[in-house]
C-alpha cells in the first residue's frame, strides 16, 4: 500500500461549518460526474451547497496536459451558502496536471488526495514537473494522502472482467466513495443513479459501484491517522417545503415552460448549438408535452428567425444563446422590436470578444444587451442572479415580451448556466398568470394594428384571424395603421413611442439586498456576481463597515427609485466581471460616482478579494484588514480598482 | 392543397390600398397581377394567406396583397416562414424572394427549407440583379456583367437557382417568367403541392438589367426557344419540330429534328414529373445549344417538415401528463421539515 501521509503542523482540525471539495483530474477522468453525484449527495444529506464546475473547451484535450485539467467545486455548509467557496479545503488531483493547475487555489493547511498512480514520470513531465511534488517536498504546507487510487480500483473492479483501461475509468467512482465516507454521505442515492445509467450494461454499473464501495471501504478501514478523517457536516436550518438540486439551465428551461403556461401560449424555441447555451436546447428537447416545440436551426440567425415568425404567428418565441451567437441575432433583434413581436431572448454569457473563452463566465456582454443594435432599438434587458433565480427571471421576460409586445433579453452566465444549487421547489400556483391577449376584431371602424393600449403595447393579430388581414415589416411604419411611413414626424414619434414604451415597464423598486437603506458605501452588483458581494458585504458589515448590498435584477430599465437610493451612498463601488460595463450604465442613468472593480479572468469573484475592496474604503476599522486572496493569484490577473 | 375551405374572391379581393412603388414598366407588376389572378382561382382564403419575404425590391410583394403578410430582414424570409408554419400549420404560406436575397444572403437558409421540406410556395424572382441598392451585380449575373460594382464586367460563375433548388433536396422545381401566360398555371401546380414548392421566375429589371431574358422570354421566336414543360407529354417545341432525346451512351439530353410530328420514332422523351435524373439533366441544361426549360420541372412530394414536428411532438407527448407542478419536483428531492431532513 503505497500511502505517504503528512500532516503539516498546526492544522486546525476543528470541523467548520462550511467545506470546499475541490474536484480535478483530467478532462477524460469523470470529474464533472463526480462532482454532480458528490453534489445530490450532499444536497440529500440537507446541506447548503453552490457549485462551480470548470472544464476546457477541447472535449478531449490530450491527456495528462496542463490546459486539459477539468474541475468541479462545491461548497456546503450548516449555514447559507451563496458562492462556490474561495479556497478549497480539499482538493483531489487524480494526475500531476491538475495538482499543477489547482495548487495556488488551495487553502495552507488544506488537504490534498492524490492517485500516486497517475504520478508517472511521463505525466510529471506532461505537467512540466521536474520532480515528483508527492516525493520532493514541496507540499509541505499542506495535508497530504497519497496512494494508488488506479490499483485500487483495478483491483476492486477486477471480478468483473474488465480490461486495464475499461476498470481504470471507474477511478472516480472509487474517489467519490473515498469523498462519500470522508463527509458521512449514503451511498444508496449513487448505486441508484448509477444503475439507471448503466441500465443496458449491468456489468459495467456493478463495477463501478465495486469501486465506489470499494473507495468508501478504503476510508473505512484504512489504518490512517492524520489527514483523513471523517467531517460531521450538520445539514443547514433551511425554510420548510421540498427542495431539489437545479442548474441555471434547467432553470431557465423550467421557468420558460411555466412562463408560456401562465402566458397560456405554445412556446417554441429555435436554438443552434453554443456553448454554454445548449443545456437549454438539450432540456426543452425533452419537454414536448408541455406545448413546446424546439427547432434546432441552421445557424443562430434562423433561430431567432424562426422564432420571430412563430411569435408572430401566435406562439411565444424564444431563442436562446452566447455572445457571439447573439451578435449574429441582432438585426433580427431589431426586426422584433420594429414590428413589436413577443421574443425572449436568453444569453449565457461568456468570455469574450469573438469566440473567446467559450467555457468560463463573464458579464461582458451587458453592453451588448443594452445597447448593441442599429438604430435607436430600446429593449427590456434583465438578469439572474443564481441558478434557481433563473426560474423567475425567466418568467418574468415571458410576462414583459408578452404584455409589451417586446423582445426582452435574460441575461445569465456560464456559472450560472452550469452551477448547481439547492431550490425550494415553487409551486406554480403560486405565479400570478399573464394570459396573452389576441386581438380578434378591430376595435373601432378601422383595423389599427399599431394602436397602443395604456401600456404603449400594440395587439397581437394572429395570421388566420378573419376580417384582420394586415402587413408588417421592419420599415418605418405609421403611427396607427402600421402602413410604410417614412414621413419625419412620423418616424420622430415612432422613436419617441418604442422608448415611452420600454421605459414605463413596470419595475418593482430596487430594494437593498443587506445593509441600511443609506451610509457610507454600496456595492451594486447584477448577475452572478450576488453570492461573493453578498457574503464579503455581510462580513465587511460584521466588522463594523457602513456597507450595504444592492442588486440590480432589471437591467433596462432601470427601477425608476435606484438613482435616489444610490444617492444615499457617499461611494458606490460596482464589481463586475467585465472593463466596468454596468458601471457606465449607472453613471450615465443616474450622474453617479460609481467605481468599477473589474475581474476578466474567466473565473468568479472571490469574497475574499470583494471584502478587500470593500475594506479599502473604512481605514481605522480594527480588523478590517480584509479577507485574504488566495485563489489562483499565481495564474490569473487580480481585480482591477479603475479611477477611470 | 393548402386552403381546405375554398372561398370565392375576385382579383379585386386581393389589392390593398397601399401605392405600388415598384419603377414602371418592371416586371414584378406582371407577377404580382399573376398572383392576384391565381388566388381567387386556388379558392384561397385572404385571412388564411401569408406572404413572407426578405429584402429587396421583390421583397415589398407583401404590402400589395390583401393577406397577411411580413416584410422581414435580408435573406431570412425561410427561416420566420419555417417558425410561422411550425407555429399553425394551416396558414397558406407563400415566400418571396429574389437572386441577391435568396441566394446571396440567405442561400443557406434557402438550402435548409428545402432539404426540410416546409410546406409552402417559394417564388424566387430572378432578374439577375441587385435592384434596390442600384444595380449592382448579383449572385446569378452572367459573367461579364458591368454594372457599379463590377466596372469591367464580374468575373464570377453565375449560380442556378432551379439546380441550387433541386441539389438542396426540393421535391417541385418549376421555371416561369413575368409575362408569361403560363405563369397562373405554374403557380398554381405549386400550390397543390404539399412540400416547400420552388418557382424561378425571370423577372425583368427594366432600369438596371433591361430585356436580359430576351433571348428566351421576346415574344418573337419564342416557341423556337422555350421548351413548356408538362406532365406526360413529349419534350417537345419549336412547334413540335424538335424535341429532347435522351442519348444513353452519354447519359445526356440532346436536341432532334422531328418530321411529320412522328416524335415517337424521333427518340423524343416524355416527361414525367417525378425522375429526379431527367430533373437534374433539366435544370442544367444550358440555354443556347437547348431551348430554355419552363413550367413544371420536377414534382414529387415527400413527407413535409412540419407534419414531422407535429407528429414527433404528438408521440412524445402520448400517455404523458403537462403538470408542472410535478416537472418542477422531478429528480431526486428532498423534504425540510423544521430543520429536520429526510431524504426520499
Amino acid at each position: 500500500m503505497a500511502t505517504a501521509a503528512t500532516t503539516p503542523e498546526g492544522a486546525a482540525s476543528s470541523t467548520p461549518d462550511a467545506i470546499v471539495v475541490r474536484f480535478a483530474g483530467d478532462s477524460g477522468d469523470g470529474m464533472q460526474l463526480t462532482g454532480g453525484q458528490f453534489t445530490l449527495s450532499t444536497a440529500l444529506a440537507g446541506n447548503d451547497l453552490a457549485t462551480f464546475p470548470d472544464f476546457p473547451a477541447e472535449i478531449r484535450a490530450p491527456q495528462g496536459t496542463l490546459f486539459g485539467v477539468s474541475a468541479f467545486q462545491i461548497n456546503f455548509g450548516s449555514r447559507a451558502i451563496n458562492t462556490a467557496g474561495d479556497a478549497p479545503d480539499v482538493l483531489v488531483a487524480m494526475n500531476p496536471a491538475a495538482l499543477k493547475v489547482n495548487l495556488a487555489a488551495l487553502k495552507p493547511g488544506g488537504l490534498i488526495v492524490a492517485d500516486t498512480g497517475a504520478f508517472t514520470k511521463r505525466n510529471l513531465d506532461k505537467a512540466h514537473y521536474l520532480s515528483n511534488p508527492l516525493e520532493d517536498g514541496s507540499l509541505a504546507k499542506y495535508d497530504v494522502l497519497a496512494f494508488d487510487i488506479s490499483e485500487k480500483t483495478i483491483e476492486a473492479v477486477k471480478p468483473f472482467g474488465l480490461g486495464n483501461k475499461d476498470a481504470l475509468r471507474s477511478k472516480n467512482m472509487w474517489t467519490l466513495g473515498l469523498a462519500l465516507w470522508m463527509f458521512g454521505r449514503p451511498r444508496k442515492p449513487i448505486h441508484d443513479w448509477l444503475k439507471a445509467k448503466f441500465k443496458s450494461k449491468p456489468d459495467i454499473a456493478d463495477a463501478n459501484i465495486a469501486a465506489l464501495d470499494a473507495g468508501h471501504a478504503f476510508g473505512e478501514t484504512a489504518e490512517l491517522s492524520g489527514p483523513i478523517r471523517q467531517m460531521e457536516m450538520p445539514p443547514v436550518e433551511s425554510a420548510p417545503g421540498l427542495y431539489r438540486t437545479i442548474t441555471g439551465a434547467e432553470a431557465v428551461s423550467l421557468g420558460l415552460v411555466a412562463g408560456a403556461q401562465l402566458a397560456e401560449l405554445p412556446m417554441f424555441f429555435g436554438g443552434y448549438p453554443i456553448t454554454p447555451a445548449s443545456a437549454i436546447l438539450h432540456h426543452l428537447a425533452r419537454l414536448k408535452e408541455y406545448g413546446v416545440t424546439t427547432f434546432q436551426a441552421e445557424d443562430e440567425i434562423a433561430a431567432i428567425c424562426a422564432a420571430i415568425g412563430a411569435s408572430y404567428a401566435g406562439q411565444l418565441g424564444v431563442t436562446s444563446s452566447s455572445g457571439p451567437g447573439i451578435a449574429l441575432k441582432t438585426e433580427a433583434i431589431g426586426l422584433g422590436i420594429m414590428t413589436e413581436l413577443p421574443l425572449v431572448i436568453v444569453n449565457s454569457q461568456r468570455g469574450g470578444p469573438s469566440t473567446g473563452l467559450p467555457t468560463k463566465t463573464e458579464q461582458s456582454d451587458l453592453y451588448q444587451a443594452v445597447y448593441g443594435r442599429n438604430g435607436d432599438a430600446p429593449m427590456p434587458v434583465i438578469a439572474a442572479r443564481s441558478p434557481s433565480d433563473a426560474f423567475e427571471v425567466a418568467i418574468e421576460a415571458c410576462r414583459i415580451a408578452t404584455e409589451y409586445m417586446t423582445p426582452v433579453m435574460l441575461l445569465t452566465d456560464g456559472y450560472i448556466a452550469n452551477a448547481a444549487e439547492p431550490w425550494k421547489v415553487p409551486n406554480p400556483a403560486d405565479f400570478t398568470p399573464f394570459p396573452a391577449q389576441f386581438l380578434t376584431e378591430p376595435r373601432g371602424e378601422q383595423l389599427l394594428p399599431y394602436k397602443r393600449n395604456e401600456k404603449g403595447a400594440r395587439p397581437w393579430i394572429k395570421p388566420g384571424t378573419p376580417g384582420m388581414m394586415h402587413r408588417i415589416g421592419g420599415i418605418e411604419k405609421h403611427e396607427e395603421t402600421g402602413n410604410i411611413d417614412y414621413s419625419p414626424d412620423n418616424h420622430q414619434r415612432m422613436t419617441d413611442l418604442r422608448k415611452a414604451k420600454v421605459e414605463n415597464i413596470a419595475v418593482p423598486d430596487q430594494e437593498v439586498a443587506l445593509g441600511e437603506t443609506s451610509g457610507t458605501l454600496a456595492v451594486v452588483g447584477w448577475g452572478s456576481t450576488y453570492g461573493p458581494i453578498h457574503q464579503a458585504v455581510r462580513r465587511s458589515i460584521a466588522k463594523g463597515c457602513s456597507v450595504s448590498h444592492i442588486h440590480v435584477r432589471h437591467i433596462w430599465p432601470m427601477p425608476k427609485n435606484l438613482g435616489e437610493l444610490l444617492k444615499g451612498f457617499d461611494h458606490v463601488l460596482v464589481p463586475e466581471m467585465n472593463t466596468g460595463q454596468f458601471k457606465t450604465v449607472l453613471r450615465d442613468q443616474f450622474l453617479v460616482d460609481a467605481q468599477p472593480l473589474t475581474k476578466t479572468s474567466g473565473q468568479p469573484f472571490q469574497i475574499a478579494e470583494l471584502e478587500a475592496a470593500i475594506a479599502k474604503y473604512f481605514d481605522g476599522i480594527e480588523g478590517n484588514e480584509g479577507g485574504e486572496v488566495a485563489v489562483n493569484d499565481q495564474q490569473l490577473p487580480s481585480p482591477v480598482a479603475e479611477n477611470d | 392543397m393548402n386552403a381546405p375551405v375554398k372561398i370565392e374572391t375576385t382579383l379585386k379581393d386581393w389589392e390593398t390600398d397601399q401605392e405600388v412603388r415598384w419603377c414602371p414598366g418592371c416586371g414584378d407588376y406582371a407577377i404580382l397581377k399573376a398572383v392576384q389572378r391565381t388566388l381567387p382561382q386556388l379558392g384561397a382564403d385572404p385571412a388564411n394567406t401569408v406572404f413572407i419575404s426578405g429584402i429587396g425590391c421583390s421583397s415589398r410583394f407583401p404590402y400589395y396583397i390583401e393577406s397577411y403578410g411580413f416584410h422581414t430582414i435580408h435573406g431570412r424570409a425561410p427561416a420566420f416562414a419555417t417558425g410561422a408554419k411550425l407555429a399553425n400549420p394551416d396558414l397558406d404560406i407563400w415566400l418571396v424572394t429574389g437572386d441577391g436575397d435568396g441566394l446571396s444572403i440567405g442561400g443557406n437558409h434557402l438550402m435548409h427549407v428545402l432539404r426540410r421540406n416546409v410546406n409552402m410556395q417559394i417564388m424566387l424572382f430572378n432578374n439577375e440583379i441587385y435592384g434596390l441598392t442600384k444595380g449592382q451585380a448579383s449572385p446569378t449575373s452572367r459573367e461579364g456583367t458591368k454594372s457599379p460594382s463590377t466596372p469591367i464586367g464580374s468575373v464570377d460563375h453565375p449560380a442556378r437557382p432551379a439546380a441550387f433548388a433541386l441539389g438542396s433536396g426540393a421535391r417541385f422545381v418549376a421555371r416561369g417568367f413575368d409575362v408569361s401566360k403560363h405563369l397562373p398555371e405554374v403557380l398554381k401546380a405549386a400550390h397543390a403541392h404539399k412540400g416547400a414548392a420552388f418557382i424561378e421566375i425571370f423577372q425583368n429589371c427594366i432600369v438596371y438589367n433591361k430585356d436580359v431574358f430576351d433571348d428566351f422570354a421576346a415574344p418573337k421566336g419564342a416557341e423556337d426557344r422555350q421548351l413548356w414543360l408538362e406532365d406526360g407529354k413529349p419534350m417537345l417545341f419549336a412547334k413540335d419540330t424538335k424535341g429532347l432525346t435522351l442519348n444513353h451512351e452519354t447519359l445526356s439530353l440532346e436536341v432532334v429534328d422531328v418530321a411529320d410530328g412522328d416524335w415517337k420514332s424521333a427518340g423524343v422523351i416524355v416527361h414525367d414529373v417525378t425522375n429526379r435524373s431527367i430533373a437534374h439533366m433539366l435544370v442544367e441544361m444550358p440555354f443556347g445549344p437547348f431551348p430554355m426549360a419552363l413550367g413544371v420541372l420536377y414534382d414529387d412530394p415527400a413527407p413535409t417538415f412540419e407534419d414531422a414536428v407535429t407528429e414527433e411532438r404528438a408521440k412524445a407527448s402520448a400517455g404523458k401528463e403537462a403538470n408542472l407542478a410535478k416537472l418542477l419536483s422531478s429528480g431526486q428531492t428532498w423534504t425540510v421539515s423544521g430543520t429536520a431532513q429526510d431524504p426520499i
